[in-house]
């Protein structure tokens, strides 16, 4: 169970990485956030940015048409 | 130690205050935005926004017709004249508009008007949002002050955050960023 959900369902390009951004500052450090979306670019642009910030994408699946991921606040 | 040498430290101390605070490995970017419709708006600002969510510290020069994009009231156009690529999904199939069809008055902002309703319905963000976005993230906005001259806008007239600058405050700039584009 993540410590915060973001609903980014139905948005597209690049919401779904801004409303994450945005979401993760309200994260404590080693918390996690758990994102819901309908966009299927969301899923190399999550790891990407995942990539590029530090944060862990501690998990990612799919049920359906809706992509989830869990992002582990780690950036300093 | 000798005055000399006094004042030479002193000078140092000055110029790394000065620099931009970020970590060495830190990536930056620039982007200079030359077009002001509604579908060439949208690169810059993705882009811009999207960097500045990965971390990357941002600047956006924006001069000629993208200039007009940091006006306080955005009602942004497009045309499907000259550009044959312009197809929009309906009923099934994707449709075109013969050049000979968008001089007709009235034409060009129907078809502003069903992309926005097509951009509405597809959750991407408009460009006031994305624009508000960019500033919340602190991305950095320089107005070119030539542009301001020459299509007599002022400050007053624009969104609160450009600051004024030329082509050598963007060369500065680009010289210290490690992705620079032109849009």
């Amino acid at each position: 169970m993540a410590d915060q959900t973001l609903d980014a369902k139905g948005l597209n390009c690049p919401l779904p990485i801004l409303k994450a951004r945005k979401a993760l500052k309200d994260v404590p450090a080693g918390g996690t956030l758990e994102i819901l979306a309908t966009d299927p670019g969301s899923v190399a642009d999550f790891e990407a940015f995942c990539r590029q910030t530090g944060n862990e994408l501690v998990e990612q699946s799919q049920d359906d048409k809706v992509y989830r991921f869990i992002i582990k606040n780690t950036a300093a | 130690m000798s005055s000399e040498a006094q004042i030479v430290s002193s000078e140092a101390q000055t110029t790394a205050s000065e620099a931009p605070v970020a970590a060495p490995e830190t990536k930056s970017m620039s982007i200079i935005v030359t077009k002001g419709s509604l579908d060439w708006a949208y690169p810059p600002f993705i882009l811009a926004t999207t960097a500045a969510a990965m971390g990357l510290p941002v600047t956006m020069f924006f001069t000629f017709y993208g200039l007009p994009l940091l006006l306080k009231k955005l009602d942004l156009q497009l045309t499907a004249a000259g550009n044959p690529a312009m197809k929009m999904p309906m009923m099934g199939a994707h449709m075109g508009l013969p050049n000979i069809l968008t001089a007709i008055p009235g034409v060009d902002a129907a078809c502003s008007k069903m992309m926005k309703n097509l951009m509405e319905k597809k959750g991407v963000a408009s460009i006031e949002d994305l624009r508000e976005l960019a500033i919340e993230a602190d991305v950095r906005i320089i107005a070119c002050q030539m542009t301001m001259d020459l299509f007599e806008y002022s400050l007053d007239d624009m969104i609160e955050g450009p600051e004024l600058g030329g082509a050598a405050t963007y060369i500065e700039c680009a010289t210290q960023a490690d992705i620079n584009l032109f849009i």
